[in-house]
């Protein structure tokens, strides 16, 4: 009999069945009585002061029930503390196309459109930036007023003696990585549904209740309180399914907030759902990364030091950016042994929408450039890229130079695996020109040591509730965004039981039931939720437990919970009576209705039991207790918190997963196309839970990271998103997707829920150098700048055969190009962008236009 | 716009609205007759999320006026479970992990059954191309083959055992 009855068996998830029958419930398939339609009106200019507002042609027309401004919700917020810098609507500037300056709240789609081109708004338009390099150098009209040249946030770490370590390299490099930005583009466009009820006391508005597709309810409800001035008490925050989130609804998306202030001036419940177009302004995601990386080793391939300065383009707020810019300089610990590492990471500020945390939040475009230039040293060493990872792997557990705790570390594993399976050493360099193999590693957290919000709240807390029919209800407060967090929650309740499956039932996610949990982020909620349901499951266990052991005169200690039933340990042969019981409960009979007094009959007649069915031991625990549930709660270790250098809170993780990766490639010469043919991904989760979720979640990783490598980009064009739409975007669809064959590695963490950690996020940072790799071993060109597009890859080319590079942009006034400018820029003819303003460096040799004028 | 009076043939069962001349199919079968399975999920008929069969054909109903499919059958996602039962392709994507989010899943669903119903044993190739047309950000398709392939078996079985 294996271990476990249900853990690590491949199951459909909990909420399979409303998903494939269109039964399940997103936000925008709710609709309550009276409810309205409310949308918003964006910034068309990348950086003006607002002088006026004027709603009243707007308001003036039939239909339309309230329009919002910034006036009426003043105050400012951000998911960060140290980033409280957005409004709900903007109060006096507007920081990039497709801010958010208004909300109409009317009766019909229809109508709320027509009201937005009523309103008149009077901007003064500023200079804008928007390249960040350029962006730091701004002395006058910066974006946030108390932000000096438009940085965010800067850190400076150093870790050991780099120079030191940089003198005893035998090989170093240097060199610039640019990843270009990205995005979630989750399926389901952001939307929020906000009804205020009323108050039978007072007669007015009460309580709040905000239906939203968020990864994080317990921060919304934190952030409208203090937007909306209510107390956190007063709001109820529903997370009904949500279609994706990838990191993209892992903060306050404008959209929430609006909609609340909107149901209160309407005094009518509010829905926006965002367009696509405005989920692209939304944004949030993955910043355009410029990263300066030196590396340097020895000849027999280890890494002596390592340094990085990484630019970020971080938008027009603050979002999650601070720790972006931390997470990119922190996890350069705790993948390889690397003794000496500075690191200088700038968010900078820029009149673009704003980044926030996307799926392998500030590890990714670090780890392509750490990757591509091992990759780099290992070829000038002459050391078997496979090889060089291995030389330099930690010795856990341990705690790296930059204060990162390891224990559980699968990587070994993981390179050897994918090194057997896609048969590396027979084919690496060995393939014919224009067909490669690459490798390369990566990791991520298993959940933030440290919550973003100051406390010492434990980050997930679970309840169970246990009644006479045997039905086991779980609170949680997880938030499943299709990952299968509820299906996670439902096999560590059952299996700590040792009920079935189907007796569980999951509340999860809603502010007014379940127990506070921080949210789906950062990879934490097997880890920490998961954690949190065993010991609430242990907590109803021991109860029912002591109940049974008296009904079967043995010690609690000595019962076993498994299949339903309740068995004494020293007694023998309980499997067989295990299966007897197993048939007893499937013929029809419910034990939990058997009226109280028969019962007591039928225990006379058979004295003390050596095995109780799961409703039998029920019944006795709720008859000796009085009622039955339990509460467990998670937080993480101090001793896996971190260091104490400024910034050090971000990065620590009380486990990181770990990832090896092969990709196989080929490149056409002539079109400078890259088809990826096979990606091998073995993934250290420390146990999966569930194998058939764990490998989706490896594989989707994987996929999401080949479209980063190839062809996802936001591509800008003054402040302007030239794709905003998902066929410009470039999301592969089924004939351009690869096989991926998902390894899983079990490495058993000591402390995640029966040893699990992360497996959603850490396998997509190691695609784009795996893909890199395979094209240098393909056609030897080492590209420094994702996605590797046609045209990236044909200058590489050209380039290396030492022929003139193709430069798309040469000789174009980018302030008005009168041919296409890289691919997706198709909206742009000469004279049909938007009015610059004069003083606009982009313009600067332009004549000058009237300005101010909308 | 003036509403007039539609009959919509969906699911087996006829609807008779007023609707407005310029309503999506996809907007009357969320909004009016509250069948929410068929998502929005982008604004220029990229995703693939509304798919529903119109006489069998997959169409994005999205792209389609209301009024211009009277007299056509439409099925949607709700109309595929058998006898308040999941049918193998639903069954198959739950087991498979061929959904996650779920949100584009009605569509895909969708566009599986028609093509299992042109082409009772598809290639993985045939598969990909007629995937083509809908998108997921989730699985990375790969899955989905799994569930396809299963769904494919088990409807052979099915057959097999009713012979």
């Amino acid at each position: 009999m294996s271990e476990f009855s249900v853990i690590g068996k491949p199951i459909a998830m909990v909420d399979a069945a409303g998903k494939t029958t269109g039964a399940g419930k997103y936000a925008d398939d709710l609709r309550v009585p009276g409810m309205l339609v409310g949308k918003i009106l964006h910034s068309p200019y990348p950086h003006a002061r607002i002088k006026s507002i004027d709603a009243s042609r707007a308001e003036a027309l039939e239909g339309v029930i309230a329009v919002v401004t910034g006036e009426d919700a003043p105050t400012p917020y951000g998911i960060l503390p140290v980033g409280h810098d957005e409004h709900a609507l903007a109060t006096d500037k507007v920081r990039y196309v497709g801010d958010n300056v208004a909300c109409v709240a009317a009766v019909d789609e229809a109508t709320a459109d027509k009201a937005l081109e009523l309103i008149d708004v009077e901007y003064e338009l500023l200079p804008a930036y928007f390249d960040p390099e350029e962006s730091m150098k701004a002395e006058t009209d910066l974006i946030h007023d108390n932000k000096p040249h438009n940085i965010e946030k800067d850190y400076h770490h150093v870790f050991g003696d780099p120079e030191k370590g940089f003198a005893e390299a035998d090989n170093v490099l240097e060199g610039r990585f640019i990843a270009n930005e990205v995005t979630h583009a989750a399926m389901e466009p952001h939307c929020t549904l906000a009804a205020f009820d009323i108050d039978p006391h007072t007669g007015k508005q009460g309580r709040l209740t905000v239906w939203s597709s968020t990864q994080v309810p317990y921060y919304l409800q934190h952030k409208l309180s203090l937007v909306l001035e209510m107390p956190m008490s007063q709001i109820r925050v529903i997370k009904p399914l949500v279609g994706g989130g990838f990191g993209g609804k892992s903060e306050v998306i404008p959209l929430e907030i609006i909609a609340a202030v909107a149901a209160r001036k309407a005094q009518a419940p509010v829905k926006i759902r965002y367009t696509r177009e405005e989920v692209f302004w939304a944004h949030r995601g993955r910043p355009r990364t410029i990263v300066d990386l030196k590396t340097g080793i020895t000849n027999d391939g280890r890494i002596t030091a390592v340094k990085a300065r990484v630019v970020q383009d971080g938008g027009g707020y603050c979002s999650y950016g601070v720790v972006t810019i931390l997470y990119s300089g922190a996890l350069l610990g705790a993948l390889y042994d690397i003794p000496n590492i500075q690191y200088d990471g700038y968010r900078v500020l820029t009149n673009k929408p704003v980044c926030g945390a996307m799926r392998g939040h500030g590890t990714v475009n670090v780890r392509f450039a750490f990757e591509s230039q091992l990759d780099e040293l290992a070829a000038k060493a002459e050391i078997d890229p496979a090889e060089i990872r291995q030389r330099n792997l930690l010795k856990p557990p341990c705690i790296t130079v930059n204060g990162l705790r390891v224990q559980s570390y699968g990587l070994p594993e993981c390179i050897e695996k994918v090194v057997e399976r896609s048969n590396w050493k027979q084919r690496k360099g060995k393939l014919p020109r224009g067909r490669g193999v690459g490798v390369a590693c990566s990791h991520y957290v298993s959940g933030a040591a440290n919550s973003i919000i100051r406390s010492d709240m434990p980050h997930s807390t679970v309840n169970i509730k246990i009644d006479r029919d045997g039905g086991v209800v779980v609170y949680t407060g997880a938030s499943d965004i299709g990952q299968g967090s509820d299906t996670m929650v439902a096999q560590i309740a059952a299996e700590v039981l040792g009920c079935s499956l189907s007796r569980v039932k999951v509340v999860a996610a809603d502010t007014d039931l379940t127990p506070i949990d921080i949210g789906s982020y950062s990879s934490r909620v097997t880890f920490m939720n998961g954690n949190a349901t065993l010991r609430a499951a242990e907590d109803v266990k021991k109860q029912i437990a002591s109940a049974a052991a008296r009904k079967m005169n043995c010690a609690p200690e000595e019962l076993v919970f498994r299949d339903d039933t309740i068995r004494c340990k020293s007694l023998a042969g309980g499997g067989a009576r295990a299966i007897q019981a197993v048939e007893a409960s499937v013929s029809g009979r419910v034990e939990g209705q058997i009226l109280r007094g028969s019962l007591q009959q039928k225990r006379k007649d058979e004295g003390p039991k050596d095995q109780l069915t799961f409703e039998e031991a029920v019944v006795a625990a709720i008859d000796f207790h009085g009622a039955l549930s339990g509460t467990g709660s998670y937080a993480p270790p101090p001793e896996a918190r971190g260091g104490k250098h400024k910034g050090a809170g971000v990065g620590p993780s009380p486990a990181y997963s770990y990832s090896a990766q092969v990709a196989e490639v080929s490149v056409d010469e002539d079109t400078g196309e890259v088809t990826v043919h096979k990606v091998w991904a073995s993934h250290d989760c420390g146990r999966a839970l569930n194998p058939v979720s764990v490998e989706g979640q490896i594989i989707g990783s994987v996929w999401m990271g080949m479209g980063q490598a190839l062809t996802e980009e936001m591509v800008w064009k003054d402040g302007m998103l030239m794709n905003p739409g998902l066929l410009e975007y470039r999301s592969p669809s089924a004939v351009e997707s690869p096989e991926i064959e998902p390894i899983i590695v079990e490495s058993i963490d000591p402390e995640g829920p029966f040893g699990a950690k992360e497996c959603s996020e850490g396998s997509l940072a190691a695609t784009i150098p795996a893909i890199s790799n395979a094209i240098y071993d393909a056609v030897g060109i080492r590209l420094h700048e994702s996605p590797f597009t046609p045209e990236r890859v044909l200058s590489a080319l050209r380039e290396k055969k030492a022929q003139k590079k193709i430069d798309m942009t040469e000789g174009i006034d980018p302030a008005a190009p009168s041919r296409f400018r890289e691919h997706g820029g198709s909206l742009w003819f000469r004279g049909k962008g938007p009015e610059r303003h004069p003083l606009d460096p982009a313009r600067r040799d332009a004549p000058a236009a009237a300005a101010g004028d909308d | 716009m003036k509403k007039e009076l539609i009959e919509l043939r969906v699911n087996g069962r006829i609807h008779e609205l007023a609707s407005e001349p310029s309503m999506l199919l996809l907007d009357v079968l969320r909004q009016d007759l509250q069948l929410t399975g068929s998502k929005r999920g982008c604004d220029d008929s990229s995703c693939g999320a509304c798919t529903v069969l119109l006489d069998g054909t997959p169409v994005l109903s999205c792209t389609m006026l209301a009024a211009s499919c009277e007299g056509q059958e439409i099925t949607t996602v709700e109309g595929v479970s058998e006898h308040g039962s999941l049918a193998a392709i639903q069954k198959a994507y739950g087991d498979w992990g061929g959904a996650q989010c779920g949100y584009c899943t009605p569509g895909f669903i969708m566009t599986v059954k028609h093509l299992l119903s042109e082409n009772e044993d598809p290639s993985e190739d045939d598969i990909r191309a007629a995937l083509s047309g809908n998108l997921c950000r989730c699985t990375g398709y790969s899955q989905m083959y799994q569930a396809i392939k299963a769904a494919i078996e088990a409807e052979q079985k099915g057959m097999a055992a009713t012979k």
